[in-house]
C-alpha cells in the first residue's frame, strides 16, 4: 500500500515539478530585459539536467576514485595499494586477459556478423523475417540467455544440444564450459548471439540511408557487387560501424551477467566486472572493488573520447 | 528558425533526463517504504502466530513480563510456523508479544542494521564470522544471564563454544542444528552396514561394487557457489583424520594449506574423486542436487554420497526415491582417535538489544521444552541432550539426533567460518583440483597466498 502511494506520488509529482520549474524559469527570464533573458535562459534550462549529472554521475565517480585509495575499512588510507594489488594479483590479471579476448572477439564477431547479414539480406524478399529472427535474442535478458545457453552446453547429450550434435556425429561429449580457453569463447558466442541483432539493425538502417542513385550509378559504370560493397557501401557505412564498434567495445569491457550466470569466473573465465562484484559483495573489500571500477572507467574513457570526437566531426560537417 | 527551435529541444532533453533521474531516484524511496513495512515493528508478523502446544509449565516459570520483543530470522514458510509454535507457550505465559519477521537476506539486512542502528531485539545470525564481527563492533550484546556451564553440560563438546566470543563471553545460541558428516546410501545396493572406519567403508565398497559401479556419487555444480560439496568433503577428511585442533587452526588461518595435513586431506579427496561416478567432467557439470541420481539406478552407478541431511529432499524430487529407499551412516573415523567427530551447521541466535523481554526469550529458546516443540514438528535437531530421542518424528531424524548427541567433537562448517575471500578461493580451488589433480601443489600455494591476505581484516 505504501509502495502504491509513493509510486502514484512519483508519477504525479515529477511532471508537476518539471512543469513548475519550466513556468518559474520562464516567468523569471521573461521579466528580465530581453538581451539578458535570452542569454541566461539556456543555462537555466540546463540546470536540472546538470544537477542530476552532478549528483548521480560526477559525485559517485569522484567518491569511487577517492574510495579506491582506502583499505577495506573506511578511513584507512593505503595510497595506491589497491592498484598494486590489481596489477600483481594473478586472478585480476587473468580477468584482464579474458576481457581482452572479449573485447577483440565479441566486437569483431558481432560487427562482422551484423554487417554480413545486413548486406546479404538487404534486397531479399524475406528480409524482415531474417532480421526478426536475428534480432529476437536482443529482447532476452543476459541472465536468461546465460541460463538458456547453459542447457545448450550441458555435458549430458540428452540435455545439451551441442553435445547431442557432437555425439550424433560420433564424438565424445565436450565439457564446453570447463576447458580453458575454449570456455571463454563459448561464453563470447552467447554475447555474439545476443548482440549481433543489434549491430545488424543499426547497420541495416545505415545501409538503407545510402542513396540508391549512388549504387545504381556505380553499377551502371560497370562496378561488380564486391566493388560496390568495398568502395561505396563500406566507406559510407563507416560512421555507423564506428558507433556500433564503440558500443560493443563498451559492452565487452562491462561483461558481467553472462559470466556470472554461466561459470561465475570458474575455470579461468573470470572477467573484471565479475571480479569487482566479488571484491565488493563477497570479500568485503570496497577499496579493491573501487580500484577495479576506476580501472574499468579508465579503460572506457578512450572509447568515449573517440565517440565524442567523431560526433563533433559529424556536427561540424553538417 | 534555428534559434527558436532550441528551447524546445532543451525542454525535451530536460524532461528526459529529469524523468530518468527520478525513476532511478524513486527506487530508494520504494525500497525504504518496503523496509518500513518489513521492519520488525510491523504488527502483521506478530499476529500471524499459529497455535503451539506443550511446554507451558517451563514457560510459566518466567512469570508475567509483558511488552514486545522483535525478532528477525531467516525462516519463512513452514520453518517460520515452527518457530512461532516454539515461542507460543512463552507468549502465553509471559504476555510478551514476539514480533517475528522472516528475511531471505539476513546478512545484508543485519549488516545495514548494524551500521544504521536500526536493529531487532533478537536475530538469527548468518554465521560465526559475522557474529564475532558484530560483537566486536558492540552491536551484539553478551548473553551474561545464560549459565554457560549448564549450557555446555547438556550439549556435545564444542557445540556451545561456537557461540562464544574470543573474550570468553557467550554471544550466540543454537535454536536448531543439523549434522553434515553423514554418508547416504540406497538400501537396495549397500550391504556394508554402518562402517566404523574408513578402511571398513573401503572394503565394503569394494565387495559391493560390481561391474562399472563406482563407490561415490558427487556433483559439484551449484551456480555461483559451485564447489561447496567438495569443501564439505575436505573439511570432514581433515576433521576425521587430523582432529579438531588441526581443523580449528586451519579454519582460523593458522594452518597453511600447503602443510602436510591439509595436503593429505586434498589427496584423500582426490582418491574419492577417482573412485566416483562419471569422471571429473561429469562431477564438475553435475548439480549437487542431482549428483546422487545414479545411486538409485539399476544397476547403480555408485553406492554412496556424502551430504547434509537436507539432501533427502533432492533424493525424492530429483531421483524419485521414496523415504524408505535410502538410509545413512555417520562419516567413519579415518584416524580412530577422532571417532565421533561431527561436522554440523545450525541456526545461531544473538541479542542486539538487552531488554528484559529479549533476555527471557533467549532463555526460553534454550530450554528443552522449547527445543522439543520444533523437534516434534520435524526438520530440526536439538543439541540439547534433555530432549528425548523419541520426540523425533521419524527413524532418520532419530538416528541423526543420536549421532549429534553422541558426538565427541562438534565443529561448524569450516569454509563458512573462513573469511569470504578465503571461502570463495577454497570453493574455486576444489573445482580446479577435480579438473586436474596434478596441479595440487600450485593450487595449495595459491590458497596460501589468499590466506595470508584474507585474514588481515
Amino acid at each position: 500500500m505504501d509502495r502504491l502511494i509513493s509510486s502514484v506520488l512519483v508519477v504525479l509529482a515529477v511532471p508537476a515539478v518539471l512543469v513548475g520549474y519550466v513556468l518559474t524559469i520562464e516567468a523569471f527570464a521573461g521579466r528580465l530585459p530581453r538581451s539578458v533573458g535570452d542569454r541566461i535562459r539556456p543555462w537555466l534550462w540546463l540546470l536540472p539536467a546538470f544537477a542530476f549529472v552532478l549528483v548521480f554521475l560526477i559525485y559517485p565517480m569522484i567518491a569511487t576514485i577517492l574510495r579506491s585509495l582506502y583499505g577495506s575499512a573506511e578511513g584507512k588510507f593505503v595510497g595506491a595499494e589497491n592498484y598494486v594489488h590489481f596489477f600483481t594479483s594473478s586472478q585480476t590479471l587473468a580477468a584482464l586477459g579474458n576481457n581482452i579476448l572479449w573485447l577483440v572477439f565479441l566486437t569483431g564477431l558481432t560487427v562482422g556478423i551484423g554487417l554480413i547479414v545486413a548486406v546479404l539480406v538487404d534486397r531479399v524478399r524475406y528480409e524482415s523475417v531474417v532480421k526478426t529472427v536475428i534480432f529476437l535474442p536482443m529482447a532476452i535478458s543476459f541472465v536468461a540467455a546465460g541460463v538458456i545457453w547453459r542447457f545448450m552446453y550441458e555435458l549430458n547429450p540428452s540435455v545439451g544440444t551441442l553435445n547431442a550434435v557432437v555425439v550424433a556425429l560420433g564424438g565424445q561429449p565436450v565439457p564446453w564450459l570447463i576447458n580453458a580457453p575454449l570456455n571463454t569463447f563459448m561464453l563470447i558466442v552467447v554475447g555474439v548471439w545476443m548482440q549481433a541483432g543489434f549491430a545488424m539493425v543499426i547497420l541495416s538502417a545505415g545501409l538503407k540511408g545510402i542513396s540508391t542513385e549512388l549504387l545504381e550509378a556505380a553499377r551502371v559504370d560497370g562496378a561488380n557487387e564486391r566493388q560496390v560493397f568495398r568502395s561505396i557501401m563500406l566507406p559510407l557505412l563507416m560512421p555507423t560501424i564506428a558507433v556500433i564498434t564503440t558500443t560493443i567495445v563498451i559492452i565487452a569491457l562491462k561483461t558481467f551477467d553472462i559470466v556470472y550466470t554461466m561459470t561465475n569466473g570458474n575455470f579461468d573465465t573470470e572477467v573484471i566486472a565479475n571480479r569487482m562484484y566479488k571484491e565488493l559483495f563477497n570479500y568485503g573489500q570496497p577499496g579493491q572493488a573501487s580500484a577495479t571500477a576506476v580501472i574499468l572507467l579508465v579503460a572506457v574513457v578512450p572509447v568515449m573520447l573517440f565517440n565524442i570526437r567523431r560526433f563533433q566531426q559529424q556536427e561540424a560537417i553538417r | 528558425m534555428d534559434s527558436s527551435r532550441r528551447p524546445l529541444v532543451a525542454l525535451f532533453a530536460t524532461v528526459a533526463i529529469v524523468a530518468a533521474a527520478c525513476s532511478s531516484g524513486s527506487s530508494p524511496s520504494a525500497s525504504e517504504s518496503a523496509g518500513t513495512s518489513a521492519a520488525p515493528g510491523s504488527s502483521e508478523s506478530g499476529s500471524a502466530a499459529p497455535g503451539g502446544s506443550a511446554g507451558g509449565s517451563a514457560a510459566a516459570s518466567f512469570g508475567h513480563i509483558g511488552g514486545t520483543v522483535t525478532v528477525v530470522g531467516s525462516w519463512t514458510g513452514s520453518e517460520q510456523d515452527s518457530f512461532m509454535a516454539m515461542v507460543k507457550p512463552f507468549e502465553d505465559a509471559t504476555g510478551v508479544q514476539v514480533q517475528y519477521t522472516g528475511s531471505r537476506d539476513l546478512a545484508a539486512q543485519l549488516t545495514t542494521g548494524v551500521q544504521s542502528g536500526n536493529l531487532p531485539d533478537v536475530a538469527g545470525l548468518p554465521g560465526p564470522g559475522l557474529m564475532k564481527q558484530w560483537y566486536a563492533q558492540g552491536a551484539l550484546k553478551p548473553l551474561d544471564f545464560v549459565d554457560l556451564n549448564a549450557y555446555k553440560s547438556v550439549t556435545p563438546p564444542g557445540y556451545a563454544d561456537l557461540g562464544v566470543a574470543s573474550d570468553g563471553k557467550l554471544i550466540g545460541i543454537f535454536v536448531k542444528s543439523a549434522v553434515k558428516s553423514v554418508v547416504y546410501f540406497a538400501k537396495a545396493n549397500w550391504r556394508g552396514g554402518d562402517p566404523k572406519t574408513w578402511q571398513d567403508l573401503q572394503s565394503a565398497a569394494k565387495s559391493a561394487a560390481t561391474g562399472s559401479t563406482k563407490t561415490w556419487c558427487i556433483g559439484l555444480e551449484s551456480g555461483a557457489a559451485s564447489g561447496w560439496p567438495a569443501t564439505d568433503w575436505i573439511e570432514d577428511i581433515v576433521l576425521h583424520q587430523f582432529g579438531p585442533d588441526v581443523y580449528d587452526k586451519w579454519v582460523a588461518g593458522q594452518q597453511k594449506w600447503t602443510s602436510p595435513e591439509i595436503k593429505q586431506a586434498w589427496q584423500a579427496f582426490g582418491q574419492v574423486v577417482n573412485d566416483a561416478y562419471g569422471g571429473p567432467n561429469y562431477i564438475l557439470t553435475t548439480n549437487f542436487g542431482s549428483g546422487a541420481n545414479p545411486m538409485f539406478k539399476s544397476p547403480p552407478g555408485c553406492l554412496l554420497t556424502h551430504a547434509g541431511s537436507f539432501i533427502t529432499d533432492f533424493f525424492q524430487k530429483q531421483a524419485g526415491a521414496k523415504p524408505t529407499d535410502y538410509d545413512f551412516f555417520p562419516f567413519p573415523a579415518i584416524n580412530p582417535q577422532y571417532a565421533g567427530a561431527v561436522e554440523g551447521a545450525g541456526d545461531l541466535f544473538g541479542m542486539f538489544n538487552a531488554t528484559p523481554q529479549a533476555k527471557a526469550l533467549i532463555q526460553w529458546l534454550l530450554t528443552p521444552d522449547a527445543q522439543a516443540i520444533w523437534v516434534k514438528r520435524g526438520g530440526a535437531l536439538s543439541g540439547n541432550k534433555d530432549v528425548p530421542v523419541s520426540d523425533y518424528p521419524d527413524a532418520a531424524s532419530q538416528k541423526a539426533a543420536q549421532m549429534l548427541r553422541d558426538a565427541k567433537v562438534f565443529r561448524f562448517d569450516g569454509s563458512d567460518q573462513m573469511p569470504n575471500a578465503m571461502n570463495d578461493a577454497f570453493f574455486k580451488a576444489t573445482l580446479d583440483f577435480v579438473k586436474d589433480q596434478s596441479k595440487l601443489d600450485s593450487i595449495l600455494s595459491n590458497l596460501d597466498s589468499v590466506q595470508s591476505s584474507a585474514y588481515g581484516g
